[in-house]
């Protein structure tokens, strides 16, 4: 059971953890299809 | 290199689709069709329309290659003169089929395609047949897990139970596979939200609040699946060793499994031969549902299709199934809609073994859960569903006391 619900717990770190690496990195399917990035500058 | 593989991978998995891809896919592979186009003064005629919509190949080079002449162009100050040699209809054209030279204001990937008309026939199989055939693949599915469940009923352990438990799995075999199974189950219903929602869930929840569901399934689909593909390479790792096929997996086979009738248990080892399929079912379609997804997940980024249908041509794979050669010159978004329906398919597919699997290792078999809940078995369940295995940590168990065991001098 342990194993199981660290399992969870490690699915919700990696993808928290995964969304602001992206981000950090300047990369994000929101923003590169949405928004801002679409509008002319 | 990434590139090259992730299309390896498509290429291996891409014969079923082969056989419904779309007449749109193919091109030069029936006899080209002679039109009397004079009396339309070189434009399409009737027939040409009637056998596009048949989803016949038609050389359409005499509308592709007729956007106009600059050279033709009347002077500034004529009539029609402003028009640099390409009519209106001219200009559409060149839209359509991508040689425009076109410059938008808008930003970001492939914004200068302006017409893709590829488009409709994706977004009418994304909303028809995609949705209809991957419902009944799943609902097909369940109910032949509650026919099974109905007639044959839970697998009981038989014997007696020992009492005493031998270690199945680890916890670092659990961890993966609840990682796995954890971020399967969320991108699967992420997925079917995204898919079936505008059709399911607008008309019982309304707009609004449906706007919160989608934007919560996005979010979860595009992150959960970092997990979900580390967990398969975790997966991968573990067990790859025990899912190599033997001899005993063909008695397994020819004996059913022993699914189909009571008291028989074929010999297996750690895993029999039903759960390496399920293992390299799993690998081979989490790689390639993987592959596609990451093609969605960077738009633009990554198009495998092109690439991959030019090696299947290569290959002639699409001629042995009858077909002309695949296209092999896509637009962006033609790239992005291949993947987008690749990935259903995939997922689709990948769903309704799954609903097996979760059969088999919760109500269906007594003792499987416990496997992977606590990495404990029976003595019992492990003679009687994998005795190679049980006999094989029998006699390691006996080897290490032996090992331990002080040594008795000699009288």
């Amino acid at each position: 059971m342990r194993a199981m619900l660290l399992a969870f717990l490690a699915m919700a770190v990696i993808a928290v953890g995964a969304d602001i690496l992206l981000d950090l990195i300047g990369f994000s399917t929101q923003a590169v299809t949405s928004g801002a990035a679409v509008r002319s500058g | 290199m990434i590139k090259t593989f992730c299309r390896l991978l498509i290429l291996a998995l891409s014969v079923a689709p082969l056989a419904w891809a779309p007449a749109a896919a193919q091109q030069g592979g029936a006899a080209e069709q002679p039109a009397p186009r004079a009396s339309t003064g070189g434009a399409q005629t009737l027939e040409d329309i009637l056998a596009r919509q048949r989803g016949e190949n038609l050389d359409d080079g005499f509308r592709r290659e007729a956007t106009g002449d600059p050279a033709r162009a009347a002077g500034i100050a004529a009539q029609l003169g402003t028009l640099g040699g390409a009519s209106d209809s001219d200009v559409f054209r060149a839209l359509r089929y991508g040689s425009a030279d076109v410059t938008v204001s808008a930003r970001g990937p492939a914004t200068d395609v302006i017409i893709q008309d590829s488009g409709m026939w994706w977004l009418e199989l994304r909303k028809g047949p995609l949705l209809i055939w991957g419902g009944w693949l799943l609902a097909a599915m369940i109910v032949v897990v509650l026919v099974y469940l109905s007639i044959r009923g839970p697998i009981r352990i038989e014997g007696a139970k020992t009492g005493r438990s031998i270690l199945r799995f680890s916890a670092i075999e659990r961890f993966s596979h609840w990682l796995l199974a954890g971020s399967f189950i969320l991108l699967g219903l992420s997925g079917l939200i995204t898919l079936f929602g505008r059709f399911a869930l607008i008309p019982i929840f309304g707009k609004d609040f449906f706007s919160v569901i989608a934007l919560a399934s996005k979010w979860i689909h595009n992150n959960v699946a970092w997990a979900f593909m580390a967990a398969l390479v975790m997966v991968f790792v573990c067990w790859v060793v025990h899912n190599v096929p033997n001899r005993a997996d063909l008695i397994w086979l020819a004996k059913g499994g022993g699914l189909f009738s009571k008291h028989v248990h074929p010999p297996a080892r750690k895993f029999n031969a039903g759960q390496k399929i399920v293992f390299w079912v799993v690998i081979v379609l989490g790689i390639s549902i993987s592959a596609s997804g990451l093609s969605l997940l960077f738009p633009f980024e990554m198009p495998m299709f092109a690439k991959t249908f030019e090696i299947l041509n290569a290959l002639g794979l699409p001629q042995l199934f009858g077909m002309g050669e695949l296209a092999t010159e896509m637009t962006p978004h033609e790239e992005m809609q291949y993947a987008q329906l690749w990935h259903s398919v995939v997922a689709f597919v990948f769903m309704a073994i799954i609903i097996a699997h979760i059969y088999l290792g919760s109500v269906g078999m007594e003792g499987a859960f416990e496997s992977m809940e606590t990495g404990e078995v029976d003595r019992q369940w492990a003679k009687e569903h994998h005795s190679l295995w049980y006999e094989e940590v029998v006699a390691e168990e006996q080897e290490a006391a032996s090992r331990e065991a002080p040594a008795t001098p000699a009288e």
